[in-house]
């Protein structure tokens, strides 16, 4: 196991990230957040926060679950069993500029899906992502446009995002295959 | 809600054979397709490439549709299947138009089916999953599954709430799931009607029987009326539709001895004014069309869960 952000780390990192996203939330009214279940979800949160603070506007925050789009169910190899939950968006994201927030990037194809389930809700006008971690090995072509760290780590490994208000407890490691 | 937990299950046959986990993982499910009709593309591609066939060997309004829309809602493909439009009336048996259809492709089968035990019997036959949708006087589990649901939804949970299911229990499946699932989860049961639409030996199953509604009225938190179903009703179990609703119907007298947030339910279709007055069916107490709405999302996840199960299966 290696640490790869402690909890003061994290903090600092989601700054530096805020710094780069406020310019461009400032120019933009229509501005929304949306985090994909679970982890992404509680950094939207706390990005959101800090945003309508910074600019003194309240920016909407939104939850998406993408376990109805994913493309692994019905393969063989697929992963282990998803829990559908509901997706929480309480606005219509028509025409506006979404920050889309996830905890790591790594194969792309979460966000993938999550921008088929945005497209069922609705047709907003931009679309961004913000990542905790880039661990590389996309197998999309699909990029983080503001990316808290960028680590290469091998395949067999996995990189675990803990936060307080879900673990309890606040670090990123990356763990051997478990 | 537990992450760790596993569907295990391709069939769904009964509520009989699940546990509480399992009862209540299928109705955490559900509450995720539960936004769905509010959304503008009411669809997701979760079962696209996946193939329906709706198998009801007997008349249905709300299920069959409710089947369908639920599955289209997940993009699968559906076949409707009628048997008057069907060479069961050639003589072919169930099993080998079941597995006819499972030659084209067909991955789940949702039969309704006059003989209890069909689905079942189906599911030993065929690859295919096999999800009940009423089978003679045996279960009828989406429908217990969405009645808990609703109650859910209104009161959080069955936790120490007593339910009172009125009418013809013996010929109802309606009845049979609701026991064993609102058992499981903690709520107490009382049975009300006739003797004579009362099972014998149904007591066995953990449940009170009265055969006085007035009697136990003021303790029900929730209340199910079942259909009075004319067309099973071969011999003569009551006097008269008029005595029957005198003494089991639920009026607006009898509404204002019940506590005041009770919770009317009803499976549909409705007899008005024989099982229920019209004024009870639509007043502020009634959840009978939040029932109807609930029934999609619950069938959603019941198709999502077992196609999933396969997955698994193939997997392992």
């Amino acid at each position: 196991m290696k640490k790869l952000l402690t909890a003061a780390q994290i903090a600092q990192v989601l700054d530096e990230m805020l710094a780069k996203i406020l310019p461009d939330v400032s120019k933009d009214k229509n501005f929304a957040v949306i985090g994909i279940r679970s982890r992404g979800e509680i950094l939207a949160g706390r990005l959101s926060a800090a945003l309508s603070e910074k600019t003194g506007r309240e920016i909407p925050c939104g939850t998406l679950d993408i376990s109805l789009y994913r493309d692994d169910f019905n393969t063989p190899n697929g992963a282990a069993q998803v829990t559908v939950q509901p997706t929480d968006i309480p606005f219509s994201i028509d025409g506006k500029f979404i920050l889309l927030v996830d905890d790591v990037l790594h194969t792309g194809r979460s966000v993938r899906a999550a921008m088929d389930a945005l497209t069922d809700l609705g047709r907003p006008k931009k679309v961004r992502l913000a990542v905790l971690v880039d661990r590389g090995n996309q197998e999309l072509p699909i990029r983080a446009d503001y990316v808290g760290i960028r680590t290469d780590v091998p395949l067999e490994q996995f990189v675990r995002v803990h936060l307080e208000e879900s673990d309890g407890k606040e670090e990123v490691i990356v763990e051997k295959s478990s | 809600m537990d992450t760790k937990f596993q569907w295990r299950h391709k069939h769904l046959i009964g509520l009989a054979e699940l546990s509480r986990q399992e009862i209540e993982f299928i109705l955490d499910t559900a509450k995720g397709f539960e936004e769905f009709s509010t959304r503008s593309v009411k669809k997701a591609p979760t079962l696209r490439g996946k193939v329906v066939v709706n198998m009801f060997f007997e008349d249905s309004t709300r299920t069959r549709n409710s089947f369908t829309l639920a599955a289209n809602r997940l993009s699968a493909d559906v076949i409707e299947f009628t048997k008057t439009s069907s060479s069961v009336n050639k003589g072919e048996t169930l099993i080998d138009t079941a597995r006819n259809l499972e030659a084209m492709g067909v991955d789940i089968v949702v039969i309704r089916h006059s003989a209890g035990g069909a689905p079942k019997l189906l599911s030993r036959s065929i690859n295919a999953c096999v999800v009940n949708a009423g089978d003679g006087f045996h279960e009828h589990p989406t429908q217990a599954l969405l009645d808990i649901y609703t109650i859910r939804q209104v009161r959080g949970s069955l936790d120490g709430l007593t339910v009172g299911i009125v009418g013809d229990i013996a010929h109802s499946r309606v009845a049979r799931s609701n026991i064993y699932a609102m058992t499981k989860l903690g709520a107490k049961v009382i049975l009300i009607g006739p003797p004579t639409l009362m099972p014998a030996g149904i007591s066995q199953l953990g449940v009170r029987v009265s055969h006085n509604l007035d009697e136990v009225i003021e303790e029900l938190d929730v209340i199910n009326m079942l259909r009075i179903q004319f067309e099973r009703l071969g011999g003569n179990l009551f006097p008269s539709v008029r005595e029957y609703s005198h003494f089991f119907g639920l009026t607006v007298d009898r509404m204002k001895r019940a506590k005041k947030d009770i919770v009317v339910m009803h499976p549909g279709p409705i007899n008005r004014g024989v099982e229920i007055e019209s004024e009870v069916a639509d007043g502020p107490n009634s959840v009978i069309l939040q029932q109807v709405s609930n029934g999609v999302a619950v069938r959603m996840a019941v198709l999502f869960l077992v196609n999933q199960a396969t997955a698994i299966q193939i997997n392992e």
